[in-house]
């Protein structure tokens, strides 16, 4: 496809983070304007009056990746939240959009990654490589935190530096042969990745999905769990609950009807649960919690959105020795050669505090981060509320999942963007399911997240 | 691939194979164990031959730990950095841990593509006299998880090549996501992979004009396993061979600060490369981050697919995909690093390990044995003629309990070698030389050559 080609291409679909009119490719921080945190675009160069005379290599483009629609979804929020601020170098944009915690890190666990830091300049506490699994203190903390009672191990759990990383990482495990489905709407890294593999065949434009990929839709009418009668059967399901992005939990008994499904289907489900320690209530925080689901998922993890990690990077995979392929192999066995080949184990340091969140104190400390956010959700919730709109989620998710029936989701977040310098997520983002719906994020400072509910009031009154 | 098993009685007009198949899976599930998913393999995986060779040396010193439990087993295997990084690295990033828990310092997602100033410390530091833009360099977590994200990028219809023998992430990752065809067990290699043969009697490097053309050609120089630089010249021909095939080099520079003469630390120093070539680095080898994970990957605006589109657009793509930036607390370490102070400091412990490399080497030349590398990457690559390097291996293991890695690891070109690794303290690496001295000597080893 010529370059040119495909820069119209991607206008239309106007969520392209790559192709904005011809610029120089640049990083991020033009806007100087921003205080602490750099806005996170990458525009690439376009050389249309170039194009005839430069050098080509013979190397064909990998056909998967031109399958994807548009730039990923969240650098394309934060480019346009950046093309915002300079247009209004003087608004006070408060980002509700992409899930980006922003409170600090509790002392504790940053205190045990300074110590690790300090260590490694010291003759007993220099390490080199790790083990590509983790280490083993911190592996067992999990097992024991996380999966006590439920007959995980230690050397079921694989640490990750995230759990979007360890995504593909599965996706590398799983191969192009396999079908997957992904609930609708639901966090963009499991479509996108499944197209980078060549699991997907092609975008089918007008109704705004995967050919190959199997759609749960989850709505407010089937209480944001999908009718599994009407699924057909893929191999890999991609399950994430509580949800991003409309926050809502499965409850026990839906859990149970999955792993059955998965069972009956033989089908391997990949249960999301990063926003687990968020739940409020008694739907389950593993998957292992509902017997039979050693044999029929792999559950992920991260530690992003309970201690702030989001740039420390680190999350964790489970994977049940119980796991088998239809061959009888041992699924972990294959994980385990995807991450000693294509990945070298999470930063030391990382781990390092990954440890100190899981000792009393920090466990203690996480939850009252959580609890911060929560408390942000309850505020924005009870504002949507008191403006009439139908609201969801926020119970047992840092997201709220506020419909706006009838309307373009990237209208809506245009306009909000646009009237009160709030950037959202347009649900549309998170599939064709998600269309009609904003996300908006608790992740903030109280008084910005105040402000924000301010401005929504005056708007939508 | 399949267990036969008996058949249950099927409708006729299906394949046997598929009967079978079919009635294993029913009988499974009838049997009501439900234990296997009906989610078949990746095919690409089964491929593999053996585990990654670095976990495999790791096992076999387990096994031997175990088995002589009061043994000094020394390491000189995987290449694994042992010197503690210099204070000032180590402040800077306790300092940025600390600052996460305050109202100023706190900093969550960063971007996927890296720190800017880290990207813009980078290209001023390696690139500055070739003109590698920050906007061209991508931060990781090290070149074994790029040259994977890179294989993603590539996807499966490439083909490759190697130097031979190679890292063997190259091979593996390849293997992987479906480009390598079959394992071939008369030849040790895998049917579409072409293999460059590396050796003595080339210089170690490939005769180009009788090298196939291949999409995409690994190129780690220095050399992980021989230690060989290659030369400018050398550079400039690989460089011409892609450009007159249109193929891309993956040019692995992580040993590239162990460089004592003048042969090239960059790819880019090449004129011309910026249009075929991708350069992927770390600081594991460079700064002892093999633990603290931090690596960088550099690709050219100029590098474009058949197409004309440019590969630097997909692989961003890539990268904000199935990636979510390197921890924010090692990017602050690698800034440290590329300070004067830090890369002060930095060299000084690349020269602890050179000279490790030289002990090594002069060891081994004095006992007559053929030894190359060990002076412009921190490796030695010894000759043992007519031998099998994992028996090598063992013996060296058995006799003397130093760590090594076989040759053959690092494909069928590297038979007859092994590899010691330079990485180690000093009084470590001299009590290995003096072990191996007396092993090799005359008479008492049957894998001295004369």
């Amino acid at each position: 496809m010529s370059l040119m080609n495909n820069l119209s291409n991607s206008m239309i679909y106007s969520s392209s983070s790559a192709f904005l009119a011809p610029t120089s490719f640049n990083s991020r921080t033009h806007n100087v304007s921003v205080p602490l945190k750099s806005p996170r675009i990458v525009k690439c160069i376009a050389t249309p009056q170039e194009e005839q005379t430069a050098y080509k290599t013979k190397v064909s483009r990998n056909a998967n990746i031109a399958k994807l629609q548009a730039g990923y979804l969240f650098p394309e929020v934060a480019r346009r939240r950046a093309a915002h601020l300079l247009k209004y170098p003087n608004a006070q944009v408060i980002s509700l959009g992409i899930g980006e915690t922003t409170e600090p890190i509790p002392d504790v666990i940053t205190s045990a990654m300074a110590k690790r830091s300090h260590a490694l300049s010291t003759l007993e506490g220099y390490s080199g490589y790790g083990a590509e699994q983790g280490e083993k203190a911190l592996r067992a903390a999990l097992a024991s935190t996380f999966y006590g009672n439920l007959g995980i191990e230690e050397e079921d759990i694989v640490v990750s530096d995230g759990a979007k990383c360890d995504i593909s990482r599965l996706q590398i495990v799983f191969g192009s042969n396999v079908t997957m489905a992904v609930q609708d709407p639901s966090y963009p890294a499991y479509v996108d990745s499944s197209v980078i593999m060549g699991q997907t065949g092609h975008f089918l434009k007008d109704v705004e999905r995967f050919a190959n990929i199997e759609y749960m839709r989850c709505t407010p009418e089937n209480g944001f769990f999908p009718n599994l009668s009407n699924v057909a059967r893929t191999d890999i399901i991609f399950f994430c609950s509580p949800n991003n992005p409309t926050g809502a939990p499965a409850t026990r008994e839906q859990l149970t009807r999955l792993v059955q499904f998965a069972k009956d289907n033989g089908s391997i489900i990949v249960y999301d649960s990063a926003y687990a320690l968020y739940i409020s209530d008694e739907n389950p925080r593993s998957i292992f919690e509902i017997p039979g689901a050693k044999e029929v998922a792999i559950e992920t993890a991260s530690f992003s959105k309970y201690a702030g990690f989001t740039g420390v990077r680190l999350g964790w995979t489970v994977v049940p020795k119980q796991l088998l392929f239809s061959d009888g192999f041992r699924v972990a066995k294959d994980f385990n050669r995807i991450v000693c080949t294509c990945f070298n184990g999470a930063s030391n340091i990382s781990q390092a505090g990954g440890l100190a969140c899981l000792s009393p104190e920090g466990l203690e400390a996480m939850q009252e981060v959580i609890g911060f956010y929560k408390e942000n959700t309850k505020i924005i919730v009870e504002t949507f509320n008191s403006l009439g709109f139908k609201v969801y989620g926020g119970q047992n998710a840092p997201y709220v999942w506020v419909h706006f029936p009838g309307r373009n989701s990237w209208d809506v977040f245009t306009e909000i963007l646009k009237k009160t310098h709030i950037v959202t997520t347009p649900g549309s983002g998170f599939g064709p399911g998600g269309e009609g719906s904003i996300r908006v994020s608790a992740f903030g400072h109280r008084e910005n997240v105040l402000e924000a509910c301010r401005r929504f009031k005056h708007l939508y009154n | 691939m399949y267990k036969l098993s008996a058949c249950s009685s099927m409708a006729c007009g299906i394949s046997l194979q598929t009967m079978v198949l079919n009635s294993w899976k029913v009988r499974n599930y009838k049997q009501g164990s439900g234990r296997c998913t009906n989610v078949p393999r990746n095919v690409n995986l089964e491929k593999l031959q053996n585990n990654y060779l670095f976990p495999e040396i790791s096992k076999r010193e387990l096994q031997h730990l175990e088995k002589y439990p009061n043994a000094k087993v020394i390491s000189l295997g995987i290449g694994d950095t042992t010197e503690p990084i210099p204070e000032k690295i180590s402040l800077s990033m306790a300092n940025y841990a600390h600052a996460l828990s305050t109202a100023e310092g706190y900093r969550g997602y960063g971007a996927e593509q890296g720190n800017q100033a880290l990207r813009k410390a980078i290209a001023e530091t390696f690139y500055k006299d070739v003109a590698i833009k920050d906007t061209e360099v991508f931060v990781s977590d090290g070149s074994q998880c790029d040259i994977s994200r890179l294989q993603l990028l590539l996807g499966s219809k490439v083909t490759i090549s190697v130097q031979d023998p190679s890292f063997p992430a190259y091979i593996d990752s390849s293997v992987i996501i479906g480009q390598a065809g079959d394992f071939q067990d008369k030849t040790g290699k895998y049917q579409n992979i072409e293999y460059m043969q590396l050796g003595p009697q080339n210089n170690f490097f490939p005769d180009l004009r009788i090298t196939p053309r291949t999409d995409i050609i690994f190129f780690c120089s220095p050399n992980n396993p021989t230690g060989h630089a290659a030369t400018r010249k050398q550079l400039q021909q690989l460089v011409d061979f892609a450009r007159d095939n249109g193929s891309i080099i993956v040019f692995d520079s992580a040993y590239s600060t162990y460089i004592s003469d003048d042969s090239p630390k960059s790819i880019f120093e090449i004129p011309g490369a910026k249009e075929v070539a991708i350069e992927i680095s770390s600081f594991s080898k460079f700064a002892g981050f093999t633990g603290v994970r931090l690596g960088w990957t550099v690709v050219p605006e100029e590098l474009l697919f058949s197409g004309g589109f440019p590969v630097i657009h997909d692989f961003n793509r890539i990268v904000c995909t199935c990636f979510n930036g390197a921890s924010n607390i090692a990017q602050a370490g690698g800034l440290a690093c590329l300070s004067p102070e830090g890369f002060q400091a930095i060299r000084a412990v690349i020269d602890y390990y050179k000279e490790n490399a030289k002990i090594l080497v002069d060891t081994f030349a004095s006992l007559g044995l053929e030894v190359y590398g060990g002076v412009n990457a921190p490796y030695v690559w010894v000759h043992f003629p007519g031998s099998k390097s994992w028996n090598v291996f063992t013996e060296i293991l058995e006799k003397t309990h130093i760590i090594t890695v076989p040759g053959s690891g690092f494909g069928p070109g590297g038979t007859e070698y092994i590899r010691i690794s330079a990485f180690g303290q000093r009084e470590l690496v001299i009590e290995a030389s003096w072990r191996l001295e007396k092993l090799l000597s005359k008479g008492k080893s049957p894998f001295l050559t004369v």
